[in-house]
C-alpha cells in the first residue's frame, strides 16, 4: 500500500513487495518483438517465472496484432485517459477505447490499491534509440533503483533512460495503469518485421527487470544512487506547406542520431530540393525518436530532450 | 564489337506509390510534379502516382497487392462488384500507360520501390534489354553513394506481374533498407540521383551519343525460402544475426540462416546463392523469409539510337 514514504536520500524508501506484474505486447500490433515474445510466453512461460511473483504476459491490442497495424481506430497507447477509461457507450466506443476499460478492469484500477505493481510494455521504434527504458515520473524511487540495475547489468552494451514527465507532452499510456509503470523500447526496427538481435536486446533487459523484482521482494535492500536520464523537453515537427503536406525531411547528418547532441546551427532538415534547415533552439539539446514511422501523423519528427541526473534514495521491501 | 541501332525512347513515365507505405517514390513524384519536370531535352517526362488510396491510408494497398495484377489474365479479367480495387487500378494504368504488348505503350516505364532488407540499389527487370542495361550500367559507373546491383526475373511477358512489365522497356528501382511509413534523406538522394543520372543518360542516347557494350552481372531469381513453421502455420524462427543485413553475400551448405525461438540454429543446405530481399516486412504474408539468386553474366552491345 506504501508508495514510497520518503524524499530524503538519507532514509530508506519502503515500498511493498511487486507481487504482481505485467508484461504488455503488441500495444502497437506492429511492433513485433513485444508480439512474438509476449506470444511465447503466453505458451511456454518457464522464461519468465520467478518465486513469489506472478508475471503475466498479455497481447493488449490483438485485433492490431491480427491485421499487423499500429491501432485499428485510435492509438490504444494515448487512449488511458481518465475520460476514456470512464466513457460510457459500450460496443459503440472506439475498439482501443473499449481495451482500454478492459485493461484497466484486468490491470488496475489506474490510480488505485489493486492497481498490478509493475507493468513493462514492450514496444519497438523505426528510431536509431538502440535499448531505451522509459518513466513517466522522476520521483518514483522504485523504478529510478530498477533503471540503475538494468543499466548496470546490461553494461558494457547501453541502455538509456527516457523520462517523459511534460506536461503536454506526456500520454496515457497502457502501463500508466500499475503503479510502476515502465516502457522499454527497441529499435531500429521496422514495422511489421522481427529482427534477432532486437528481439535478444529485449528479452535480456526483461530478465534484468525481472531479477530486479525477485532480488527486491527477497529483501535486498539497495543504496541510494543517481541515474542519468534524458528528459523530454520539445516536439520538433516537420516544416510543413499550409495544406499540411511535409515539406523537408529529417536531414541525413541528424538521421540516426538520437541521443547525440544537437547544436544550435546543426543541420535538421533537408528539403526536397537539397536546401538544409537548421536548429535554431538556443542551446545544445539530445534528440532522440528521430524519423519514427507513427509519428509523421502525430506532428513529430523528433523530441529534444536534455540530460539530467536523478537521485533516488535507497529501498527496500516494505 | 558490333554496333546495334536501337529505336529512339521519346518518353519516359517515373511511377512512385505503386505500394503505398513506400515513401521514397511517393515523395520523388510529387517533388518531381511540384517541379514541374515534363521533359528531359527531347525526352518527355510523366509521373504518376499509381495507388493514391494506399498512400493517403499509409498501407502497402488496400485490397490486393497493386504490383501482382499486371498479368496478362488479370488485365483482362472482367470487372464486377467484387472486384477488388488494385485489379481496377491496374487495369486503369494499363489504359494510360499501355496496353501492355502493344506499340502505343510508354516507350521506359521506372517504377520506384522500397524494401526494408539491406539490399542497396537494385534494378529489377524481366528481360535482357538493352536499353535497361545500358541504363543499369550507367548508374553503376556513376554512382558511387551506395551498392548498385541488377536482378532479372526470367518470367515471360504475359505472366510478369508487376507494373513496369506494361511499357515497352521497363524496370523497378528497389532501395533499401527503409522501414515502410519512413522517408529517409540518404534514401531519397540516392533515387533522386538515379533519376537524374538515367535522365542524363536518356537526353544523351537521343541526341545520338554512342554507349559502349560491356557486360553485366545480374542475379537471376532460383527460388524463395520460407520461415519454418508449427502445425498451426505459425513461424518458429527468425533469420539468423549472421543471413541479417547480408543481402548478396554467398550463402553455403552449413551457414546459419534461422534461429528459432528456443535458440537452435537452422543451416542452409543446397547449391551456393545469393539471398536477397532478406526479412522483407511485406513478404511475410507471402511466406518468404528470402530469395536466392544464381549469378549470371550478360553481355550487350555497343548502340546507338535508330534514325529513322
Amino acid at each position: 500500500m506504501s508508495n514510497g514514504s520518503s524524499n530524503n536520500n538519507n532514509n530508506t524508501a519502503r515500498f511493498d513487495a511487486a507481487r504482481r506484474v505485467a508484461i504488455f505486447g503488441g500495444t502497437h500490433g506492429n511492433e513485433m518483438s513485444g508480439v512474438t515474445l509476449v506470444n511465447l510466453w503466453m505458451q511456454n512461460s518457464a522464461e519468465i517465472q520467478r518465486k513469489g511473483l506472478e508475471i503475466k504476459p498479455f497481447l493488449t491490442n490483438p485485433k492490431a496484432v491480427e491485421k499487423c497495424v499500429r491501432y485499428v481506430d485510435t492509438d490504444l497507447n494515448r487512449a488511458f485517459t481518465q475520460e476514456n477509461l470512464s466513457a460510457t457507450g459500450g460496443d459503440e466506443l472506439p475498439y482501443e477505447v473499449q481495451r482500454a476499460q478492459e485493461i484497466n478492469r484486468m490491470f488496475g484500477p489506474k490510480g488505485s490499491a489493486e492497481a498490478y505493481d509493475v507493468i513493462f510494455d514492450l514496444h519497438n521504434t523505426t528510431s536509431n534509440m538502440g535499448c531505451t527504458l522509459i518513466l513517466e515520473s522522476s520521483k518514483d524511487a522504485f523504478n529510478l533503483q530498477m533503471m540503475n540495475y538494468i543499466k548496470k547489468a546490461f553494461a558494457p552494451a547501453s541502455c538509456l533512460v527516457l523520462l517523459n514527465e511534460h506536461p503536454l507532452l506526456k500520454y496515457s499510456t497502457s502501463r500508466s495503469v500499475a503503479k510502476h509503470p515502465v516502457g522499454m523500447e527497441v529499435g531500429p526496427q521496422p514495422q511489421g518485421v522481427l529482427r534477432s538481435n532486437i528481439f535478444e536486446a529485449m528479452r535480456v533487459i526483461l530478465k534484468h527487470a525481472l531479477d530486479f523484482i525477485s532480488l527486491f521482494n527477497e529483501g535486498m535492500e539497495f543504496p541510494p544512487c543517481t541515474v542519468e536520464v534524458f528528459r523530454v523537453l520539445e516536439r520538433m515537427d516537420y516544416p510543413r506547406d499550409a495544406n499540411g503536406n511535409i515539406i523537408a525531411m529529417v536531414h541525413p547528418n541528424l538521421q540516426d542520431c538520437d541521443w547525440e547532441p544537437l547544436n544550435p546551427g546543426d543541420p535538421m532538415f533537408q528539403t526536397f530540393d537539397g536546401k538544409s534547415i537548421h536548429y535554431q533552439g538556443s542551446s545544445t539539446v539530445y534528440p532522440t525518436f528521430i524519423n519514427e514511422a507513427a509519428y509523421y501523423e502525430k506532428q513529430q519528427a523528433f523530441v529534444t530532450t536534455r540530460r539530467e541526473t536523478l537521485a533516488a534514495s535507497a529501498i527496500r521491501k516494505a | 564489337m558490333q554496333r546495334t541501332f536501337v529505336p529512339p525512347i521519346y518518353n519516359v513515365t517515373i511511377c512512385g506509390g505503386t505500394h503505398g507505405n513506400e515513401l521514397t517514390g511517393v515523395y520523388i513524384v510529387r517533388e518531381m510534379q511540384k517541379q514541374k519536370m515534363e521533359k528531359a531535352g527531347s525526352v518527355s517526362v510523366t509521373t504518376v502516382e499509381t495507388n493514391p488510396r494506399a498512400v493517403a491510408a499509409g498501407r502497402r494497398y488496400t485490397e490486393m497487392d497493386l504490383n501482382r495484377c499486371f498479368t496478362d489474365v488479370l488485365l483482362s479479367s472482367p470487372i464486377t462488384e467484387s472486384t477488388p480495387y488494385e485489379v481496377k487500378r491496374a487495369q486503369e494504368l494499363n489504359a494510360q500507360l499501355g496496353p501492355k504488348g502493344s506499340a502505343k505503350a510508354v516507350d521506359l516505364l521506372i517504377d520506384l520501390h522500397n524494401t526494408t532488407s539491406n539490399m542497396g540499389l537494385c534494378f529489377i527487370f524481366y528481360s535482357i534489354d538493352w536499353i535497361t542495361l545500358h541504363i543499369y550500367k550507367y548508374i553503376e559507373n556513376n554512382l558511387n553513394s551506395v551498392p548498385v546491383r541488377a536482378i532479372q526475373l526470367d518470367i515471360p511477358s504475359s505472366e510478369a506481374y508487376s507494373l513496369e512489365s506494361v511499357g515497352k522497356h521497363g524496370f523497378a528501382i528497389e532501395v533499401g533498407p527503409q522501414p515502410s511509413g519512413v522517408l529517409r534523406a540518404d534514401i531519397f538522394n540516392v533515387v533522386k540521383e538515379a533519376l537524374d543520372l538515367t535522365l542524363q543518360w536518356l537526353q544523351k542516347f537521343s541526341s545520338g551519343h554512342s554507349f559502349e557494350g560491356g557486360t553485366v552481372d545480374a542475379y537471376t531469381f532460383v527460388k524463395s525460402v520460407d520461415y519454418p513453421r508449427d502445425s498451426a502455420g505459425k513461424a518458429t524462427a527468425i533469420i539468423h544475426q549472421d543471413l541479417q543485413d547480408n543481402d548478396f553475400k554467398l550463402l553455403r551448405s552449413g551457414d546459419p540462416i534461422f534461429q528459432t525461438f528456443s535458440g537452435d540454429i537452422l543451416k542452409y543446405e543446397g547449391e551456393d546463392l545469393y539471398p536477397f530481399f532478406v526479412n522483407e516486412c511485406a513478404y511475410y504474408e507471402k511466406k518468404i523469409a528470402f530469395h536466392l539468386a544464381q549469378k549470371k553474366t550478360y553481355s550487350f552491345p555497343h548502340i546507338s539510337v535508330k534514325n529513322d
